[in-house]
């Protein structure tokens, strides 16, 4: 059986699977239940400094985008960090991880972006216990109006400088949480690098407005009748989160930079995802907001199954898909597919052919008896007929055989050649 | 236990009133908004969808079906009433497994339809109950036209008439409105008086008069209607029911289903309503499962549907056979009738012989058994009952139309049950009705018909 015990940046835990630092972690009550449960790690919810804790609004904090069945697909929230003392959410994560040693008790930070407030709060948290810390450069939502969060995660150098100071007055881990909310989410990775962290995670949640109430004209959630945009996340926000991991996985100057995967996790698979585009753990909270704490007993017996059937080692799958993530003009113009409709699974529901033919190229025949036929003449392989079909392999793409016709372009399949060598394109270069 | 329950011959009052409210509450309640959002989202919204093929009023169901899931029932209901203004019966008592659920892509893939008749039902519910009507008239034509027969057929087509601006007169033989609707169809399908509250609603529209207790042959004549209006449609339904023609018909203790399931639905104490203790049902369609059912809710202890055909002929549909044997009726097929057997003018058994098939052709064998019966109905098929002479019929006895309703007199349409072509259900009725009022008004104002599908 698959051994998931995880060493991330020296941080020891007895599965990759982390609750983020979010409402789930905000005490002790939950984080016991959490263990309790099969966690392996938690990042607490972000401890802000002393003084008056910070006010959360007293109406709705949250909104959600539901799919069929009322199937939680985003979520977006209006929380703030911790709104309790800074002195209670300390006792509880020492008494915590004094009674769970073996699992990994990260705690989340954000103070305002002078060297004082850092130096202090890292002396705060030092005689917790806690395996290292998480640097809330991420929240794009009320903190960031006070120039913390995502207000320091958009700026590569207050990364960078906020990261120095940390290492530079603490020996704990530093994981630096990034926003999304970025053009190009490589540079602050890079910053956090260059900062000396240990790790960067992501993402955190991207800036949203879940809906808008038709009545009330205002958006949702609705505070007195007004609304300000929130943070998204869920399973909705898993594609962004999957393709920014990657980009830091791949880029040259962050490349090997541990990576805490975060965004819309919901099952093993999910998270398997992650982790072989570069993750070496990942964190996990709307699954649990949704569903409680149990889900992550599925995560874990999903990840070991599917380890096992793959005869790999947890830190075979990290990473072992950043090779194939790869630019556009990579990709093999060469590499020819066909849809084919099997018509024993087929259930003549059309969708195929009305995705086809009014949206796309006209390559689906719709024949007497609602028969579904592929034009290979006319298909040029986009695979939304696949997508929309909704019987799962009923449509598949056909890959020509080397040599074989496409009947669309006349040409026989060739060997790999892409963009950069194309004759349509007055940039290229001669294939080597 | 009531003290009647068991006993011997025709009573009343074999069940508690408690027991018989219970059983002839609502068949299939109505799904309430949650149940109708989880049903709407499994529908796929089909290309070109089966499910509209197979309405003979061509709802666009997948359109409703998302105007559900969207929430917007109400304009769900107009998309249903717009082809069908009486989709809230059709709801109700379509054989939907046969129509748009049978033709579910649902059913390849798993073999659960959607639940098409539920949501339509939710759909239609919803806005009905909201009181008032969703339609508005066209400018007066001056056009009047006589609709013979309130059933489904004919006040699918007054209604569509009216819409259209001209002014209708429908005349029904019964004292109430509504045909089938009110007097064919069992109880627990159609509770709370929807039916006669249907066509209360229907008749909002305005334009439309009803004339009761006006039999055509009896009170009316063709040619009178015909010089007093200027289109003529007959939707008068099958009246007659066909005999046994087997020995003892007579007996008192006979009858046809279709009285018997009228006289149910028009009980206003259904404790005093008197049921045999063994009663036997012959036939094998909706008409014999209705009343067979019935009979069992009633309080019968046994209750025989014997059918001459094989199952897969039955007119009843699966989900009816099967509703029939939930309530413990016994279905026997393959034997006909050769006599009812009594004394003293009543019924105590009738003798069945099994049947074989040759040829198509239904022969009595010589192996047969013989049922203690103490109550026979009769419930095999109806006909049309004396139609005007010089209306062309077919070799089946029914009024001869051409797709848009028009029988071999100029000026004068027939459609539902009466009229040849389509099954004999209330939503074909429906259907041929508003198609012939198309017709009817094309013919009289020269407009382009706008027929759904």
């Amino acid at each position: 059986m698959a051994d998931l015990r995880s060493d991330f940046v020296g941080i020891r835990s007895p599965n990759p699977f982390w609750l983020a630092s979010a409402p789930p972690t905000d005490k002790e009550y939950n984080v016991r239940r959490a263990f309790q449960a099969g966690w392996g790690g938690v990042v607490w919810k972000t401890l802000g400094g002393e003084g008056p804790p910070v006010v959360n609004v007293n109406g709705p904090r949250y909104g959600a985008i539901h799919g069929p069945d009322r199937r939680l697909l985003g979520l977006n929230n209006i929380e703030l960090i911790t709104d309790r003392p800074l002195e209670v959410n300390l006792r509880e994560i020492k008494t915590v991880k004094r009674d769970y040693p073996d699992r990994a008790l990260v705690i989340s930070l954000m103070v305002p972006c002078d060297e004082d407030s850092w130096r202090r709060i890292l002396s705060q948290i030092e005689d917790t216990g806690a395996d290292g810390v998480e640097l809330n450069f991420g929240c794009p939502h009320g903190m960031s109006e006070r120039g913390m969060g995502s207000a320091v995660g958009q700026v590569p150098e207050y990364i960078e400088m906020v990261t120095r100071w940390v290492k530079q007055y603490s020996r704990m881990p530093c994981i630096v949480k990034l926003t999304p909310n970025v053009t190009d989410v490589r540079k602050p990775a890079e910053a956090a690098k260059r900062g000396g962290a240990d790790a960067v995670s992501l993402i955190n949640t991207i800036n949203s407005i879940t809906s808008v109430d038709l009545d009330l004209f205002a958006p949702q959630p609705t505070i007195d009748g007004k609304g300000a945009h929130g943070g998204y996340c869920g399973p909705a926000v898993k594609p962004i989160a999957l393709n920014m991991v990657a980009e830091i996985a791949r880029h040259a100057a962050t490349r090997g930079l541990p990576i805490s995967g975060i965004g819309g996790i919901t099952t093993w698979r999910d998270a398997a995802e992650f982790m072989a585009l570069g993750a070496g753990n990942v964190q996990v909270c709307t699954a649990a907001m949704t569903y409680g704490f149990k889900v992550v007993q599925e995560m874990i017996s999903g990840l070991r199954d599917y380890l096992d059937s793959h005869e790999m080692a947890l830190p075979d799958l990290i990473g072992r898909a950043v090779p194939n993530v790869t630019d556009w003009n990579q990709l093999n113009l060469n590499y020819v597919t066909k849809a084919v409709i099997d018509q024993d699974a087929c259930i003549k529901c059309g969708r195929c052919y009305a995705a086809c033919e009014d949206t796309s190229h006209q390559a689906i025949a719709m024949k007497p008896g609602r028969v579904f036929e592929v034009i290979e003449e006319d298909c040029v392989a986009c695979n939304l007929c696949v997508d929309v079909c909704p019987v799962e392999d009923c449509i598949t793409m056909r890959e020509l055989a080397p040599g074989e016709l496409d009947l669309r372009t006349g040409l026989r399949r060739g060997g790999y050649a892409n963009w950069t060598s194309h004759p349509n394109n007055p940039m290229a270069k001669a294939a080597e | 236990m009531s003290q009647a329950r068991l006993s011997p011959g025709i009573v009343p009052g074999r069940l508690t009133a408690e027991e018989l409210a219970a059983n002839f509450a609502d068949v299939a309640p109505p799904l309430d908004r949650h149940e109708a959002q989880v049903a709407a989202d499994r529908c796929y919204f089909c290309h070109d969808a089966p499910c509209i093929t197979a309405c003979p009023t061509a709802i666009d169901i997948p359109l409703f079906i998302r105007q559900i899931a969207t929430g917007t029932p109400d304009a769900a209901a107009m998309t249903i009433f717009h082809a069908n203004i009486l989709g809230g019966m059709c709801a109700r008592v379509c054989p939907t497994e046969t129509l748009c659920e049978g033709a579910c892509v649902r059913m390849e893939s798993e073999g659960d339809p959607v639940r098409i008749g539920a949501l339509q039902r939710h759909a239609t519910d919803g806005l009905m109950a909201q009181g008032g009507h969703p339609f508005r008239r066209a400018a007066p034509t001056g056009k009047r036209i006589a609709v013979v027969g309130a059933g489904p057929a004919g006040l699918s087509c007054a209604h569509r008439l009216a819409a259209k601006g001209h002014e209708v007169v429908v005349f029904d033989r019964r004292d109430k409105p509504g045909g089938l609707n009110e007097y064919g169809i069992a109880s627990y399908k159609t509770v709370n008086g929807f039916a006669q509250a249907e066509v209360d609603w229907l008749m909002a529209i305005g334009g439309i008069t009803i004339e009761t207790g006006k039999a055509l042959g009896r009170d009316l004549t063709l040619q009178a209607l015909q010089d007093r209006f200027d289109a003529v449609f007959l939707g008068i339904g099958l009246g007659a029911v066909n005999a046994l023609r087997a020995e003892g018909e007579d007996y008192r203790n006979v009858r046809d289903a279709i009285d018997f399931i009228a006289e149910l639905r028009q009980a206003e104490d259904r404790s005093a309503l008197p049921i045999g203790r063994d009663v036997v049902v012959i036939g094998g369609g909706m008409t014999a499962v209705d009343a067979a059912v019935q009979a069992r809710l009633l309080g019968a202890e046994n209750v025989t549907m014997v059918y001459r055909r094989d199952r897969a002929q039955m007119g009843a549909s699966q989900h009816e056979q099967d509703h029939a044997a939930s309530k413990g009726v016994r279905i026997i097929t393959g034997a006909a009738p050769v006599a009812v057997i009594g004394n003293d003018g009543a019924a105590e058994a009738v003798q069945f012989a099994y049947t074989a098939v040759s040829d198509g052709q239904v022969h009595l064998t010589g192996n047969g058994f013989r049922l203690k019966a103490d109550q026979v109905f009769k419930a095999i098929g109806q006909r049309l009952g004396g139609p005007p002479d010089r209306l062309q019929l077919t070799k089946t006895g029914k009024i001869a139309v051409t797709a848009s309703g028009r029988t071999s007199i100029a000026g004068v349409w027939a459609g539902g049950d009466c009229a040849a072509g389509g099954d004999d259900l209330t939503v074909t009725a429906v259907a041929e009705g508003r198609d012939a009022a198309e017709d009817i008004d094309a013919h009289l104002t020269g407009r382009t018909p706008e027929i759904p599908g």
